[in-house]
């Protein structure tokens, strides 16, 4: 990247930990996450169900309270105790896209209602008038109509749905957007229609975006870099052309060729390569965590981290 | 590839909803060849699971067969009337996989009765021997620790072994026919990846001929030998899966290809269709994908486009086929695929 001095960190985490249960039952769901989203990117988190991947994006907007290490948002630690303006300009400035929009939407609510909520907790003071100007312009900027205020969820389609829950997000103004796979829960046609204007706000916005998801041909698409997780630990983290070009970890690898491609000659010919975490022998050699090239870290102990180097030269 | 196992010849399919009548299967023609495996794909809403639950006699109760026969082994499903006759088809002949697996299994019974439960119900297995044929299935499907794991709970398992426990049940009866409804949809693409190629494996082994229904064209590449593309109730395109990939004629085909992200260009729009699909309430005019595309010509909004051939084993209703139509390219993604395939998937 030859503009690495000018981007500015907007979100970084440090050192995550997330644990669920008490003593026995116990449960490490993030283990050591430590990654910074520069201002205006799509960064992408990727991994199987049960790998950590929606704790992240939930510890970060303090759903979840993490056990250890930190978030700072540009610069200003927010998890843990903050003061209640902090909170509240945190509130305001990260919000969330959620999975399935037909159990993400309030049903007994009309959409007005839903998509002002935002409003009404953000401490200031809003009247009617405002607040349905507000309304009808975050309706109109996902391109429904803003008639559509006085309706209820069910009367709308699932990708209709979904664009309500990015305008209950857009209504915050907000500079920093989980999306926690936002389009998995979709048709396909009605796919593109929600990655398109995704990116056509965060084209006129400048928004950040965390791109939660659990398939890389998505990812491939919307990403600019990829963190790849597995069983709440990174295994790899590196531009999107970089990870598509050598994957090096084997966990990597193995999401990559389970890809579905819509192309018959070459899915005929295609093996699925199965990861087992059982063929690292970290007994001795510990792995650790290396930028192989600039930009593209993996973990690995010498012995693996040896042949990534290899690989990546060819 | 022989002769057909199951033949629909015009089938309609109306539904009564609050007094109004929904035409939900317009006038479909299919032959399922024995053996083979069959992708039906189209949107949420086209008639995909209609379509088939016609096969196996589970319309919901304000749906019926309007016109049209299907006849399965030259038994004519379409005159059946009671369960009864039903029961012989279900599950022994033509057996069924759901897309959700967790809806899908009895919570308060465990794996191993359930499956014994499908052994019994259409063999004539008893006690010990509907046991070991039990054991031998969860192997089958590649279920670890056989023993133990028939004792669990379906709680006990996650998604992608309870969709295994599923097709345990569906070919513990020895079906002929095996319809997998969006068999992956819930499940994440690594396990998605493992189940697809799970019943590829049953199929052989079992001589299987499968259906699967779909939305989404890139899972079928590797499982499918034809695919069917329904579009409002209608089957308006079928060929080969090389065809219908390399070399699609109707433009929903077109576009239902050019809206995957694997096909997309990074930092360009993908293709979206634009608009909803019809309303089946009403009666549907030409060709039902016309109001959404925005290259139609005059007469598809007019007259609805019979089935042209392109090759033996692949037809489209389309009127760009017509002798008579202007030429239209298919968009640059679809080219680009038949051309180069895809690629940038890590090589």
């Amino acid at each position: 990247m030859a503009n690495e001095e000018k981007r500015e960190v907007l979100l970084s985490v440090r050192g995550m930990e997330v644990c669920f249960g008490k003593r026995r039952q116990r449960f490490k769901a993030v283990d050591d996450v430590s990654f910074d989203i520069y201002r205006g990117e799509t960064f992408g988190v990727v991994g199987e169900s049960g790998s950590g991947k929606t704790t992240i994006g939930r510890a970060i907007i303090r759903i979840h309270p993490m056990t250890r290490g930190e978030v700072l948002y540009r610069g200003q630690r927010i998890n843990g105790r903050i003061s209640r303006e902090l909170d509240r300009e945190v509130t305001r400035r990260i919000q969330m896209i959620f999975q399935d929009p037909m159990a993400s939407l309030n049903e007994r609510a009309k959409v007005d209602y839903i998509v002002a909520e935002g409003l009404y907790s953000s401490g200031v003071k809003y009247t009617r008038a405002e607040r349905e100007a507000k309304v009808s312009k975050a309706l109109s900027d996902v391109g429904l109509l803003p008639e559509f205020a006085s309706r209820f969820p069910h009367e709308f389609s699932g990708g209709q749905r979904q664009r309500i829950g990015i305008a209950r997000a857009l209504i915050m103004e907000p500079e920093f957007i989980i999306a926690d796979e936002p389009i998995s829960a979709l048709d396909v046609s009605i796919r593109a229609q929600v990655l398109n204007l995704m990116s056509e706000l965060q084209k006129q916005r400048g928004l950040t975006y965390l791109f939660i998801s659990h398939d890389l041909s998505v990812m491939k698409f919307v990403c600019d870099r990829i963190a790849v997780i597995h069983k709440g630990v990174m295994v790899e983290l590196a531009d999107c052309e970089q990870l598509f070009r050598h994957p090096l970890h084997p966990y990597t690898r193995a999401l990559l060729s389970a890809v579905p491609m819509p192309d018959p000659r070459r899915e005929k010919d295609k093996e699925i390569f199965v990861y087992d975490p059982a063929m690292h022998d970290y007994s001795v050699d510990k792995p650790r965590w290396v930028e192989i090239e600039p930009g593209h870290f993996v973990r690995g102990n010498e012995k693996e981290l040896a042949e990534y180097r290899e690989n990546v030269l060819k | 590839m022989s002769e057909p196992i199951l033949s629909v010849r015009g089938l309609n399919v109306m539904f009564n909803l609050r007094g109004k009548r929904l035409h939900a299967i317009r006038g479909v023609d299919l032959d399922v060849m024995k053996g083979e495996s069959l992708a039906i794909v189209g949107e949420s809403g086209s008639g995909k699971s209609v379509f088939v639950k016609t096969f196996m006699g589970l319309l919901d109760a304000n749906g019926w067969i309007d016109s049209g026969e299907i006849t399965y082994n030259g038994e004519k499903l379409t005159d059946y009337k009671t369960e009864k006759q039903w029961l012989k088809i279900r599950g022994g002949e033509i057996a069924m996989v759901l897309q959700d697996p967790m809806t899908s299994l009895n919570p308060l019974k465990t794996i191993g009765a359930q499956i014994i439960e499908a052994i019994e119900l259409h063999r004539p297995l008893r006690g010990r021997q509907s046991y070991e044929e039990m054991l031998s299935l969860l192997r089958d499907v590649g279920i670890p620790e056989p023993e133990r794991r028939a004792k669990q709970y379906p709680h006990e398992f996650s998604g992608g072994m309870r969709q295994r426990v599923v097709i345990a049940i569906a070919v513990a009866c020895r079906p002929k026919v095996l319809i997998c409804d969006e068999p992956t949809t819930a499940l994440d693409v690594t396990i998605q990846a493992q189940i697809l190629g799970l019943i590829r494996s049953l199929k052989a082994k079992y001589n299987l001929t499968t259906v699967y229904i779909t939305h989404d064209l890139g899972v079928v590449a590797n499982v499918a030998d034809r695919i069917a593309v329904m579009y409002a109730g209608d089957i308006i395109e079928i060929g080969t899966c090389d065809e219908v990939f390399y070399d699609p004629k109707h433009p929903y085909t077109w576009a239902l290809l050019s809206s995957l992200p694997q096909l997309g260009e990074k930092g360009e729009n993908l293709y979206s269709i634009k608009g909803t699909p019809p309303n089946l309430f009403a009666e549907v005019k030409g060709d039902a994908f016309a109001p959404r595309n925005p290259q139609a010509l005059k007469i598809d909004f007019v007259k609805r486009p019979p089935y042209f051939e392109v090759s033996p084993t692949h037809k489209a209703k389309t009127w760009l086929l017509d002798p008579r139509a202007p030429k239209i390219e298919p968009p640059e993604s679809v080219r680009k695929l038949a051309a180069e395939g895809v690629s940038g998937f890590g090589e």
